[in-house]
């Protein structure tokens, strides 16, 4: 493989080998199996359990997996049990992430489904003396066709028995024309009871004599501890213990409230340092570490073309840090045991995260037990992994079932964070306006650090005072940073840094909405420079059919009126429209986005009205859930383009609440118009990361078409389009 | 120091053993095992707590639980009677109007507070009303929906 493939990220151990990265995150770990009985087994009462090594994120994946079994085998979605990330009943699929949940566990389970359709019916065909062709399958009911009479059933074939069978890749699937489960819309299995208050959460998890624990974290990134002093909590009421090793410290309690007071009465004294760079000189502190640099593309003669051209047209884009900042911080309940550790967590990766706990406990990976239970909805890596080895931690050290809850401010400072970027574009144009030149430049350190090694865990570096080592991968930031673009000279290269001065990892997309942002602003950008409607500036380098639909069932849908941007100079409130176009991954899920603005030219404040989004996921499994998908990631897209940036001073982050690091609320919500495109005969793509990619381009550029003023920097706060309408 | 407390939780009385300061939550979920208000923020900042004190929606995170005296306390565990969901409930899943879900419990309960009050509100009035309920996943059109469909279900 050479340096041209998609989505290539670094490995350094192996100098410059690319590694597609949706695929590598999503399946980094994970141990493929063929045995049937590892993806699904018949009950004695004939209901099917189906087992997935991904798990519930709350974007109903659990849902369409159990669409895709109940529809190979014909049976009622009531009667599908899935069992998701539990590493003594599931098979190890890694990391759910990168929107490959349909595309790897949906394929795998519906090839078992088959698998075990063939089975059934094979033996059916053997008791009832009658040929496979002859038979019909409904319900658990596999009757003669001429005779339904003669019947049998799904239990009293293979009720409770395994199926000993190798999955074959041969076995036929059922045909799309066919389907009568898997493209409806499906209410969720899980929501009844999510409404109803049933234990659903990993925060619902109570066992018997379970304690409860709090962290007493450092107050700032490098802080070291100088003192503590017990005697400070040694009379509250119910205080079991209180663990310090390293810079680790815990409590815990009989009680929650009592963990909770613990924690704030500990007297602890810290040695701090102001290690971070001022926020403010952020973008050129990042330019400024050490980088790794990767060509992605190189092709035609990108240097020479450019110095040539007619006009040269340049522009710089920022992305600063996102919080995840999911509803529910972290939690995390642990057993451990001499012989025998279970552990309840809300991981995205059940398997490696046993591996990596399994060293930080010293004990064997096969003598853990981690079971995935749902979280609060995460995003990529909040702070979940983390937690759970803290509960490990402190579980282990008393011997006894603990349950640790991080506080809101332990998860906004504490979680990895969304990394900041840079980007900056150059293109040539020649005397027609036609794009000759395009140089691609991003920096950015990797987007992905979920643990696999107990290094990599808060905790293992709270306990040990030792940072992680760098890490190994660099991958995430080139999603997107290709355009799917006909330009003839072109050149990508992410410069990988190799630090970061606060902690990252995966945040849904990785760089793919910090590079479409640049990519498709740039297009904007070129476009206003050349006086052509945007739209039309797009598709004269688009030529995929394909492509082109989407883009054009958007324009349609938003009544798009193709001319140049901006509109002429407009007073009070004034109104634009904007659009972005991306294909996630360069070949997964094709997205175009519209956005409509008012900005109040005084005051630089800006109302999004209204977003329309067509979407090409190849096959829908459950076209409700993906509107559900496309909603959410408008919103939370909008929401960090508008308003989202996490800020530090020397010492520490300081976003610790909603107050500050504000997220959109009910009060700013656009309209949002979905045209989703249905492609049965095509592969079935993913669904909860490509509308994460457009937004953020489709605003800026309808700020641009409203007003003549370019941000080039997230959050789009009013300040920024003050200053910015002030410079046009 | 830990005291009896009584309070009346989902038409019952409850006693339970709290300090008086102990923030209602705390009671709610580890005292009496009901699961529908969750932790947040603790800072009465997101709405992932809410239950219902009498009428009011009222963030459980730093009320202490001896604050709330002889008032009916309902939480999302409650709101159903004999197993049979409240239109609020009812009409969240049929609007599917949740992703995650940990946010749902107290849109249904400001929601359900809402409608009590204001049987018919307008489109203003509803998004004023969840402003104090966060939701990072994005589902608030759907929840939009939902709570003009439980308005519906409750008056028609």
């Amino acid at each position: 493989m050479a340096n041209q493939s998609k989505s290539s990220g670094i490995e350094k151990n192996w100098g410059r080998k690319s590694q597609g990265s949706v695929r590598a995150e999503a399946s980094w770990g994970s141990k493929p199996t063929n045995s049937l009985d590892d993806w699904l087994a018949i009950e004695e009462n004939g209901d099917v359990t189906a087992f997935s090594g991904k798990v519930e994120l709350g974007t109903g994946t659990l849902t369409a997996l159990a669409q895709i079994v109940a529809e190979e085998l014909n049976l009622p979605l009531t009667r599908i049990h899935m069992v998701m990330g539990d590493t003594a009943r599931t098979p190890n699929e890694g990391y759910t992430a990168g929107s490959m949940t349909i595309s790897m566990s949906g394929s795998a389970l519906r090839q078992a489904a088959a698998e075990a359709r063939r089975v059934l019916l094979e033996m059916a065909s053997e008791q009832l003396d009658a040929n496979i062709d002859e038979l019909n399958i409904r319900d658990g009911v596999i009757s003669v066709i001429s005779d339904p009479e003669r019947k049998t059933t799904f239990a009293r074939l293979m009720g409770g028995k395994a199926f000993n069978r190798e999955i074959s890749e041969d076995t036929p699937l059922k045909r799309a024309q066919e389907y009568h489960i898997v493209g409806k819309p499906t209410p969720r299995l899980d929501l009844p009871d999510k409404v109803a208050g049933k234990p659903s959460f990993i925060q619902d998890i109570r066992l018997t004599g379970m304690l409860h624990a709090r962290l007493v974290r450092p107050p700032s990134v490098h802080a070291r501890l100088t003192r503590i002093d017990e005697n400070s909590v040694k009379d509250l009421p119910g205080l079991v213990k209180v663990i310090r090793r390293g810079n680790f410290i815990g409590v815990i309690a009989e009680r929650e409230e009592q963990a909770i007071l613990a924690a704030e009465k500990l007297t602890v004294e810290w040695d701090e340092k102001p290690t971070l760079p001022p926020m403010q000189d952020l973008y050129d502190h990042l330019r400024t570490i050490p980088t790794l640099d990767q060509p992605l593309r190189d092709d035609g003669n990108v240097d020479t073309v450019l110095n040539a051209a007619e006009r040269q047209i340049h522009a710089t884009y920022y992305q600063p840090y996102h919080a995840h900042a999911s509803i529910g911080p972290s939690c995390a309940v642990a057993d451990v045991q001499v012989d025998q550790v279970t552990i309840w967590s809300s991981t995205a990766g059940p398997y490696p995260l046993r591996g990596a706990v399994a060293q930080l406990l010293n004990v064997p990976e096969e003598s853990i037990r981690l079971i995935h239970v749902e979280g609060a909805g995460s995003y990529g890596q909040n702070g979940s992994d983390d937690a759970t080895a803290d509960a490990a931690f402190l579980s282990q050290t008393v011997g006894k079932p603990v349950r640790l809850q991080w506080t809101r401010a332990q998860e906004f400072i504490w979680e990895p964070k969304a990394p900041a970027m840079v980007m900056e574009i150059h293109a040539g144009l020649d005397s027609q306006g036609n794009v000759v030149a395009w140089d691609y430049h991003a920096w950015s350190p990797t987007h992905v650090s979920r643990p696999r090694m107990a290094e990599q865990l808060l905790t293992a570096q709270f306990l040990s005072g030792q940072a992680a080592s760098p890490p190994r991968f660099s991958f995430g930031a080139e999603r997107n940073a290709r355009t799917n673009y006909s330009f003839s000279n072109q050149r990508i290269t992410i410069h990988w840094l190799e630090d970061s001065p606060l902690r990252g990892s995966s945040f849904r997309s990785l760089g793919g909405a910090e590079n479409t942002f640049a990519n498709e602003s740039f297009m904007d950008e070129l476009a206003a420079a050349t006086r052509v409607d945007p739209l039309e500036f797009r598709l004269r380098y688009l030529s995929e059919p394909r492509l082109r639909e989407v883009l054009l069932a958007a324009a349609e849908k938003a009544g798009w009126k193709r001319r140049p941007s901006p509109l002429t100079k407009q007073t009070g409130w004034a109104q634009g429209r904007g659009l972005a176009f991306a294909q996630y991954e360069n070949d997964q899920a094709i997205v175009a986005c519209i956005a409509f603005v008012e900005v109040d030219v005084t005051s630089g404040a800006v109302r999004v009205k209204r977003i329309v989004v067509a979407h090409d996921c190849g096959l829908i499994i459950n076209p409700d859930g993906v509107l559900n998908q496309i909603e959410g990631n408008v919103i939370q897209s909008l929401s960090r383009a508008l308003k989202e940036e996490v800020k530090f001073d020397e010492y520490r982050v300081t976003s610790v609440d909603w107050d500050s690091y504000p997220i959109l609320t009910f009060s700013e919500l656009p309209e949002v118009d979905i045209v989703l495109i249905n492609r049965p005969e095509q592969p079935a793509l993913g669904a909860g990361e490509p509308t994460q990619i457009t937004t953020a381009a489709a605003v800026a550029n309808a700020i641009f078409d409203a007003t003549g003023a370019r941000v080039r920097q997230i959050p789009f706060t009013p300040e920024r389009i003050k200053t910015a309408i002030g410079d046009v | 120091m830990i005291n009896n407390l009584t309070i009346i939780v989902n038409g019952r009385n409850h006693q339970v053993q709290a300090s008086p300061d102990t923030p209602l939550l705390y009671v709610l979920r580890n005292e009496l095992g009901l699961n529908g208000p969750h932790y947040g923020c603790g800072n009465e900042q997101c709405g992932a707590c809410m239950v219902l004190v009498g009428a009011n929606a009222r963030q459980s995170c730093k009320l202490p639980v001896s604050d709330v005296g002889q008032a009916e306390v309902t939480t999302l565990d409650g709101l159903s009677e004999n197993g049979e969901l409240h239109p609020v409930q009812s009409a969240f899943i049929e609007e599917q109007a949740a992703q995650c879900g940990y946010c749902t419990n107290g849109m249904i309960i400001t929601t359900s507070a809402l409608l009590w009050k204001t049987h018919h509100p307008t489109d203003e009035q509803i998004r004023v009303a969840l402003d104090g309920n966060l939701c990072r996943c994005g589902s608030h059109l759907r929840i939009l929906r939902a709570v003009r469909r439980a308005e519906r279900l409750m008056w028609g």
